[in-house]
């Protein structure tokens, strides 16, 4: 199964025929993923080059999806049309967005977000500003290197990028049903709370790997889920232990104010809905070696 | 980024929020001008990002020119929290019926804007919402619809304010709120808005919070950059398009990716209990692309801070191969030569990392250590930051 991505995804790239757009859709293609199209407006018609064939580029979203029934898009588009399109994405019904795009206006997601909910969350929304998801051996719509390990039964949820894949790296021997980076800007369309009901109706996941970072409470409302409603084991991690008060670190969500969103706080709610958290990324991975032992 | 007082002030005004009268200064003699311009009693304010400034002794009442000269004397350069006072903001000194308090802000929870008002103003909001909950109106704002008439007529009649100045909130929540949009703002909040004696209204104080991301559609917020209090290596790192926090520590740390670096800053601090206490001197994400010119510039800025005895680069490979990383490593020392003058500890993990090792190894620069995991090269990082104090 894995969640939300697997061997039927058929997948678009807004954005495809920008640097960004080429340079991922290749990387996405050359680790198997089924991708059908681009969407660029004002390429619409032409086709894209990569070394496993042409692709070709499509007006629309809606256009894409007649032609190639696609029922997943990823975005590589820049900020100032990122709103845009996302809103595109969500009026064509798909399936899945992925939006990779780092830097879009906080209300510019606000926006979209609601326009998601108003018109009855239809599509999932991943991101923005993450890596996306990967579900190893059947797909990959996003830019989590497929080479850092291969299919297995651990699900993956992150806030960062560059955890996902160190903590994929500290596992390789075990291997992920799905890794999903959900993105560290303080609106996103997926949770972790989403992902972890996903990984816990999986039947190909048998353990779970939530990783956090200093800002919101999203990793307590986590904990509160966890405790009441899922029964696999879950271990965790949080960075920013030694993150100051007040200074903003990379992730524009990435800030603690007024002592609330510490990783402390955050390591404290886990612990008590019964989640070993790791100090460490290395300690993290062997708690999981032993919950599933 | 936060803006002061009176910036908060000038984009109010700019959108239709009523704000008295005030002038900012960064001299004595200036506040003396300004007070003998506004010709009533004022209001001598110092200007830091940092609540509590009446109560640290940063705001207070002049009734004539004489007064304020003495109190601009007091203030200026007054420690409040850590932010010396550089600016005041002289202001008509207004009398005060009543206080309120407005805001818009963004709910990350709820993943949409919220809206906070309560006609019981003049103290500190996180202290009526704990003792008095009742009190404070939260009220959730569409990000499609926004705040018309309607809904500030919504969140006015929440907060309970009082008939007679009912219209006038209305008014000021709807233009408060084209400042939160349009601005591309993540706060805006007025604590006190009063109501003075002659039943007028007004925003006596104001908070702003202004989106980084939003900046590429306000070329005007620029004006608004803080390169007075910014710390010199953060002002430098940015307009070289890094992104860098200084923090107080000595071994400096460069690493891919905002999570992986927030992650080494803790692994460090961790190593650094067994290293005569030893701590991490900054945050530097230098992002996916890692070339040798982005290297260099984050190592230049690293190493040109005094305090640090060692620095730690920890990359994982995931979009970029570590061959590529190593190669900038090695460049960035060829570009920095003599500047280059502390030890580095190098964990490379990820994609081509046998070839990225080679590179390194190959190099064999003297001031490169390269270490295998991330654990055992921050314990390395450490304990030479601390051998080196």
């Amino acid at each position: 199964m894995a969640i939300f991505l697997n061997e039927n995804s058929r997948i678009i790239v807004q954005g495809m025929t920008g640097g960004e757009g080429m340079k991922h859709s290749g990387r996405m293609l050359a680790s198997g993923a089924n991708i059908v199209g681009g969407v660029n407006a004002r390429k619409a018609g032409t086709t894209a080059s990569f070394d496993s064939g042409d692709q070709p580029v499509f007006g629309t979203v809606a256009e894409a999806i007649e032609k190639t029934g696609a029922n997943v898009t990823v975005l590589f588009v820049p900020p100032p049309f990122a709103k845009d399109a996302a809103i595109e994405a969500i009026d064509s019904g798909i399936e899945l967005a992925v939006i990779i795009t780092e830097g879009i206006p906080v209300h510019d997601s606000a926006y979209f977000w609601a326009h998601a909910v108003a018109t009855g969350n239809k599509t999932r929304i991943i991101g923005p500003n993450c890596p996306g998801i990967i579900s190893p051996g059947k797909s990959n719509a996003g830019i989590i290197p497929a080479n850092i390990t291969g299919p297995g039964r651990i699900g993956l949820v992150s806030k960062s990028g560059t955890l996902t894949y160190q903590m994929m790296h500290e596992l390789r021997d075990l291997g992920f049903s799905s890794a999903i980076g959900i993105g560290g800007d303080p609106i996103i369309g997926t949770t972790h709370i989403d992902a972890l009901e996903a990984f816990q109706n999986d039947d190909e996941t048998d353990a779970i790997v939530m990783i956090g970072e200093i800002g919101g409470d999203a990793e307590e409302r986590a904990a509160a889920y966890i405790q009441a409603n899922v029964t696999k084991p879950v271990v965790g991690y949080v960075a920013g232990f030694t993150a100051p008060e007040g200074k903003t670190m990379g992730h524009a969500g990435a800030i603690v104010s007024d002592g609330a969103g510490t990783a402390d706080g955050k390591k404290v709610a886990l612990e008590a809905a019964g989640v070993r958290v790791g100090k460490t990324p290395s300690e993290t991975a062997r708690l999981l070696r032993e919950a599933i032992k | 980024m936060d803006l002061y007082e009176y910036q908060a002030k000038e984009l109010f005004a700019a959108h239709g929020v009523p704000v008295t009268k005030g002038i900012v200064v960064t001299t004595v003699e200036d506040a003396t001008a300004a007070a003998t311009e506004i010709g009533t009693a004022v209001m001598v304010k110092s200007q830091v990002k940092i609540g509590g400034r009446g109560k640290a002794g940063g705001v207070k009442f002049a009734k004539d020119v004489a007064s304020a000269t003495e109190h601009a004397g007091n203030i200026l350069g007054l420690d409040i929290k850590g932010h010396i006072t550089k600016k005041l903001l002289i202001t008509e000194a207004s009398d005060i019926a009543e206080e309120y308090y407005v805001s818009f802000l963004l709910d990350r929870s709820n993943r949409t804007f919220l809206a906070m008002a309560t006609k019981d103003g003049g103290m500190e909001i996180e202290q009526l919402a704990e003792e008095r909950p009742e009190a404070l109106a939260k009220i959730p704002v569409d990000a499609i619809r926004g705040v018309d008439r309607e809904k500030a007529a919504e969140i006015a009649d929440a907060g309970r304010f009082p008939a007679e100045v009912r219209d006038q909130v209305i008014d000021i929540l709807v233009s408060l709120w084209e400042v939160f949009v349009a601005e591309d703002t993540t706060l805006v909040e007025v604590n006190p808005l009063v109501k003075t004696p002659e039943g007028q209204v007004i925003a006596l104080d104001g908070k702003v919070s202004l989106d980084e991301n939003a900046e590429f559609r306000h070329p005007d917020h620029a004006a608004f950059a803080d390169t007075d209090a910014q710390n010199p290596l953060e002002a430098r790192a940015k307009a070289k398009g890094l992104n860098y926090v200084k923090l107080e520590g000595q071994v400096g740390i460069i690493g891919n990716g905002a999570g992986l670096v927030m992650s080494t800053l803790d692994v460090v601090a961790y190593a650094g209990e067994k290293h005569g206490n030893v701590k991490p001197a900054n945050f530097l994400d230098i992002g996916g692309g890692a070339s040798a010119e982005v290297m260099a510039n984050g190592l230049e800025i690293i190493l040109s801070d005094d305090e640090v005895k060692s620095v730690f680069v920890n990359v994982f490979g995931g979009i970029t191969a570590c061959d590529a990383v190593a190669n900038g490593i090695v460049q960035a020392l060829q570009i920095l030569g003599d500047a280059a003058t502390k030890p580095l500890v190098v964990r490379l993990d990820g994609n081509n990392v046998v070839e990225g090792r080679q590179i390194l190894a190959d190099a064999a620069h003297p001031l490169v250590t390269l270490v295998e995991t991330m654990d055992d090269a921050a314990d390395k990082a450490a304990e030479l930051a601390n051998s080196g104090v």
